[in-house]
């Protein structure tokens, strides 16, 4: 009995030992060289593989982090600046930081806004659907309400909410990684800078349509009225095509725009305080009187200039 | 035994509920709405400016590059705008607005009923006539008829054949004309054949239209002892099968050859068209009649009258169900087209094209999809599938966006008929998805291709 | 006017469904169903009720508590598992042995899966072999048929465990034969001890036509199986007709015809392609008789079904349709 418990733990233990020198010695012989440094990069790498950079996985971004010289277009936006940072360090150059970005949803078409025209049958998908016509609402440019997006996301970050029938991102855990942008056939989807304390505003609509039919598809329509654009101090709003856009790295967080847009086509979020919508309107206001009476002063002063300057003339 | 195509096919409810309707003139409407992209190719350019005067027959968009064609003016009136306007599925498309003021038609074209038999000897000037009178295939694809007539150089064409199938259950459309134009459709079968070099012609009806197979051989026979033209055109009743009427299926039951993957029907030196088609090629040669009218079959048990209506071009489709008594209670759908490969309208207010062929209402217990289940793997899709792709597998793959694959199993040929759907017992949205990798598919195809 | 109703075309569908094929299957097998209570008596028709009634609920219970989706029992499928695994079983067996099989057919084959359409092996088939396995004094008690009213039961060896156990004491085919009375056409019509969907070739074989007719089965699967069956026994019979049966027996007995017909046809475990089927039915038919003549085992078909399901996915691989226009 006990000889037998002795050789079986004998013959194991021999049989390990060889196994294991004979993994070694293929290891060894089969060893493929490779700078060290791509392994030492993936580890820093988030190791979702969500091919959020460009790139197939994890592996190839480090990869490609290690072949480059500068780091030039490589980026992930998984990881952000820290791990960025940390992949600089190991390849002994210079990260360049980034403004950290979040995904937004450009369409506020909820069901209450954006009523339904027809009845869509066919398979839920939005890329079916867009393929297909210009969708169940009045507004050919907004949400489809499928949820491309959500099965896009590899974080867990978007739901679709059932009572407007829109996505919601969840800030804490999206990562910019961007695969809702490119799955949205409608491009309603925007990786935009996060803000500082995550405050930022942009115009929450893509409806190209003029004015009137855009406010007919929707209530929240952005109907391209200008008056964001004329609002704007900074210089952050351009109208084009009968939309808006704010553009975040102009944008100084004002609220101005969103106080005076007449659908609430323009949301400001994370802000501490909630807007006190008519106090914005009274400063904007003023201020524009003022400027107007400015406006009118200069050009009055003007005139008399113009008008004194052929008495000059002719005293002279 | 019948001919018919060798791989697949289903056979949905005839439905053909329409087909003792005679074609009536449907009375011009107040307004029509004419879309510059009524064919395959480019978009059409419009000449004309708000404010114009036309005639019915006047050209009011120009071909926008080589495959593409003209289009005329289907009333007499004055231009209102030219100017994007929803299509039938919502989306903008340059339209011409012309208000409807009288019926002046151009000078040169002949209105009478008068039957011309004479056919010209010139090839070309015929294909340049054809080309002017804006003719496109009236099948459903509306692909310029000109272009297709001038095959690449090298290929030869053996035989004509004319697409009188209508396989897709409810339109009549094609059989009407059949029996109402049955000479006018032999005389520009005529002269189909003659441009193409004087190649054996057959029509393929399929045998449930019987009155038409009897009525187009006696046409045959009595033209034939006016003309030689005439002789070489024989008519082939085929089996009852959907879909025949798709061109590579029509070839394969009428020449027993299989088109290949990618390759045009000339490569096996067949050319197709289709009825209406052929009705038009006898106007804007013999008539010089430009597309301006087509005969759409308006139809559905819930619908209180059956009609199969001429047609101004541009019609909007709310005038024509209004003229027929409005859109019933407890239709839901309305189809541009066959209940097969028909597309759903949207929006009623758009217009009709050259192509449109009839207009299907369909109730809720008719069209609604019932919940998809489990796939049993009953390989009824691929049965069906007429060819010869496993659409089952095709599904799958492109959900998971695996092009690669879906190359090698060839989605790239999927015709896009809907007999896969049609026959899934768990009602799986197959084509829905695979008719979106097969855009993909081709779209890197063709990014291969241009790169090379 | 209501909403219009907007969907990718084509905008009708067929009136199959997975109900109505599978409501054709349940019909195809109501001769085999009769001939099998007249037979046996009210026991069978116990036997299959419980049989039934396990497979419907464990079905129920799992899509509903465990996977937490619709119940999918509206298909059919479950019903048709609990009749094939009656017909798979003696009259004879223990009603809690019948639940443990249905169990396993559902519980395990199919519904760990993922469901139907989802299972690799054919659950009817595994329920038996665990059944075979575990339970072989209860499962291979085989007895005579009695009939609706008859007398006690005879137990009594089927046709083919007969010859199994006769060849193993060296007497010779025709003896074996002989000595029990076997005879083609009690084979045909019934007369046998063996498993309930055994006894009645003839109603199996009616229940076959009808899905032929009704489009439900393509005919491939089974004539290769037949076909095979019928050309190995004939080579071997024809070298030693004392060591092996002939092919007419082999075709008649031990439910090859109703494996065949009914299980080896299951949409789910066979091939897609008419090639491919056919392959499968010739593995199905090689392995059947391979398993008769030189297994432990007297009955060898649905060892041979769950052999060749395990490869179908190779099949469905390797034969595929040919494509139109292509070479």
């Amino acid at each position: 009995m006990t000889q037998t418990i002795i050789w079986t733990i004998a013959i194991v233990t021999a049989l390990g030992l060889v196994l294991a020198l004979v993994l070694y010695l293929v290891a060894e012989k089969f060893k493929v060289e490779e700078d060290p440094r791509i392994d030492e990069v993936e580890k820093t790498m988030p190791g979702a593989n969500c091919g959020g950079c460009g790139f197939a996985g994890c592996r190839a971004f480090a990869e490609a982090a290690v072949s480059s010289e500068t780091l030039d277009g490589i980026f992930c936006p998984v990881g952000g600046n820290d791990t960025m940072a940390k992949v600089a360090g190991i390849l002994g150059i210079e990260a360049v930081a980034k403004a950290p970005m979040v995904a937004v949803v450009r369409c506020n078409g909820t069901c209450q806004n954006r009523p339904k025209v027809n009845d869509y049958d066919g398979y839920p998908s939005c890329r079916v659907k867009a393929s297909l016509y210009s969708g169940d609402t009045a507004c050919a440019w907004g949400c489809l309400g499928c949820g491309d997006c959500v099965a896009a996301c590899t974080f867990g970050a978007l739901s679709m909410d059932p009572e407007t029938g829109l996505p919601v991102v969840d800030e804490a855990k999206c990562t910019a990684c961007g695969a809702c942008v490119k799955a949205c056939p409608k491009s309603v989807m925007e990786l935009r800078a996060k803000g500082p304390r995550g405050m930022r505003e942009y115009v929450s609509c893509l409806n190209r349509d003029k004015g009137p039919s855009a406010k007919k598809a929707c209530a929240a329509a952005c109907i391209g009225c200008g008056i964001c654009v004329k609002t704007c101090t900074h210089g952050a709003i351009v109208l084009e095509n009968n939309v808006a856009y704010i553009d975040s790295s102009k944008c100084k967080l004002c609220r101005e725009c969103e106080a005076l847009c007449p659908t609430g086509a323009i949301h400001g979020v994370n802000f501490p305080k909630p807007l006190d919508k008519d106090a914005v309107k009274a400063r904007v206001q003023e201020r524009q009187r003022k400027a107007r009476e400015a406006a009118a002063a200069a050009a009055k002063a003007a005139a008399e200039a113009a008008a004194q300057e052929p008495q000059k003339k002719e005293e002279e | 035994m019948k001919r018919t195509f060798s791989i697949g096919g289903v056979h949905p409810h005839d439905s053909k509920i329409s087909r003792g309707c005679a074609i009536e003139p449907l009375p011009l409407p107040p307004t029509v709405y004419l879309s510059v992209a009524q064919h395959i190719g480019a978009p059409a350019k419009p000449v004309v400016a708000p404010g114009d005067k036309v005639k019915v027959g006047q050209v009011v968009a120009e071909p926008g590059g080589f495959v593409s064609a003209f289009i005329h003016s289907s009333v007499s009136g004055t231009v209102k705008s030219v100017a994007p306007r929803k299509d039938l599925a919502g989306n903008e498309v340059m339209t011409i607005e012309i208000a409807v003021e009288g019926d002046e038609w151009m000078e040169g074209i002949d209105t009478s009923d008068t039957i011309l038999t004479e056919i010209p000897d010139d090839n070309k000037a015929i294909i340049e006539k054809i080309r002017l009178g804006g003719v496109v295939g009236l099948g459903g694809a509306t692909f310029p008829t000109h272009v297709k007539l001038s095959p690449p150089p090298g290929s030869k064409c053996g035989m004509v054949i004319i697409n009188a199938c209508e396989c897709e259950p409810y339109l009549t459309s094609d059989f009407r004309t059949l029996l109402e134009k049955g000479e006018q459709v032999v005389i520009g079968a005529a002269i189909l054949r003659q441009v193409m070099g004087n190649v054996p012609c057959t029509i393929g009806i399929e045998e449930n239209k019987p009155e038409a197979i009897e009525h187009i051989k006696a046409v045959i026979e009595k033209l034939s002892k006016i003309s030689p033209k005439y002789q070489g055109i024989s008519v082939l009743s085929l089996k009852k099968r959907y879909p025949q009427g798709g061109e590579k299926q029509l070839i394969d039951a009428v020449m027993h050859r299989q088109v290949g993957s990618g390759a045009l029907p000339i490569s096996v030196g067949a050319v197709v068209q289709n009825v209406a088609t052929a009705l038009a090629v006898y106007d804007a040669v013999l008539k010089n009649k430009p597309i301006v009218d087509n005969s759409v079959t308006v139809t559905g048990e819930c619908f209180p009258r059956q009609a199969n209506l001429l047609v101004r071009v541009g019609t909007p489709l709310r005038f024509i169900l209004d003229y027929l008594g409005g859109l019933p209670e407890n239709a839901v759908k309305v189809i541009s087209g066959g209940p097969m490969m028909g597309r759903a309208v949207s929006n009623l207010d758009a217009a009709t094209l050259k192509g449109t062929g009839a207009l299907l209402m369909l109730t809720e217990a008719q069209t609604r999809r019932k919940p998809a289940s489990n796939c049993i793997r009953c390989g009824k899709c691929a049965d069906a599938c007429p060819m010869g792709l496993e659409p089952f597998l095709l599904n799958r793959l492109a959900k998971v966006d695996d092009l690669e694959a879906l190359e090698a199993n060839a989605v790239q040929d999927c015709i896009e008929c809907g007999c896969c759907l049609y026959s899934c017992p768990a009602n799986i949205p197959l084509l829905d998805n695979i008719r979106l990798a097969k855009g993909a598919v081709l779209r890197a195809i063709r990014a291969r291709a241009t790169k090379k | 006017m209501s909403k219009l109703l907007v969907s990718p075309s084509p905008h009708i569908h067929s009136k199959d469904s997975t109900r109505s094929l599978m409501a054709d299957v349940l019909i195809a097998l109501a001769p085999a169903v009769v001939a099998s209570v007249v037979f046996y008596g009210w026991r069978e028709l116990l036997l299959m009720g419980v049989s039934v009634a396990t497979c419907v609920l464990l079905e129920y219970l799992i899509t509903r508590f465990l996977m937490k989706k619709p119940s999918t029992v509206g298909d059919l499928s479950a019903v048709i598992t609990g009749v094939l695994l009656a017909l798979n079983v003696p009259y004879t067996l223990p009603w809690w042995i019948m639940v443990i099989g249905a169990v396993v057919a559902i519980g395990v084959a199919k519904m760990t899966f993922g469901g139907i359409g989802q299972n690799v092996f054919n659950p009817a088939i595994v329920g038996r072999v665990f059944l075979l396995v575990s339970y072989p004094s209860q499962m291979t008690t085989w007895s005579a048929p009695q009939g609706l009213f008859g007398a006690d039961a005879i137990t009594g060896a089927t046709p083919l465990g007969a010859i199994k156990e006769g060849l193993l004491k060296g007497s010779s085919v025709q003896d074996i034969m002989a000595a029990g009375g076997y005879d083609y056409s009690s084979m045909l019509f019934a007369n046998l001890g063996g498993s309930a969907g055994e006894v009645c070739a003839l109603a199996l074989l009616a229940g076959f036509v009808y899905l032929l007719c009704r489009r439900v089965v393509k005919p491939w699967i089974t004539l290769s199986i037949f076909a095979t069956v019928a050309l190995t026994s004939l080579i071997f019979w024809g070298i030693n007709p004392a060591r092996f049966t002939d092919p007419l027996f082999n075709l008649l007995t031990g439910g090859l015809i109703l494996g065949a017909c009914f299980m080896a046809t299951d949409y789910v475990t066979s091939p897609m392609s008419n090639w491919g089927g056919v392959v499968f039915g010739v593995g199905i038919g090689f392995l059947t008789v391979m398993i008769r003549y030189f297994g432990s085992y007297p009955e060898g078909v649905s060892f041979a079904i769950l052999i060749m399901n395990s490869v179908v996915p190779l099949l469905n691989r390797w034969f595929k349709q040919k494509k139109f226009g292509r070479a």
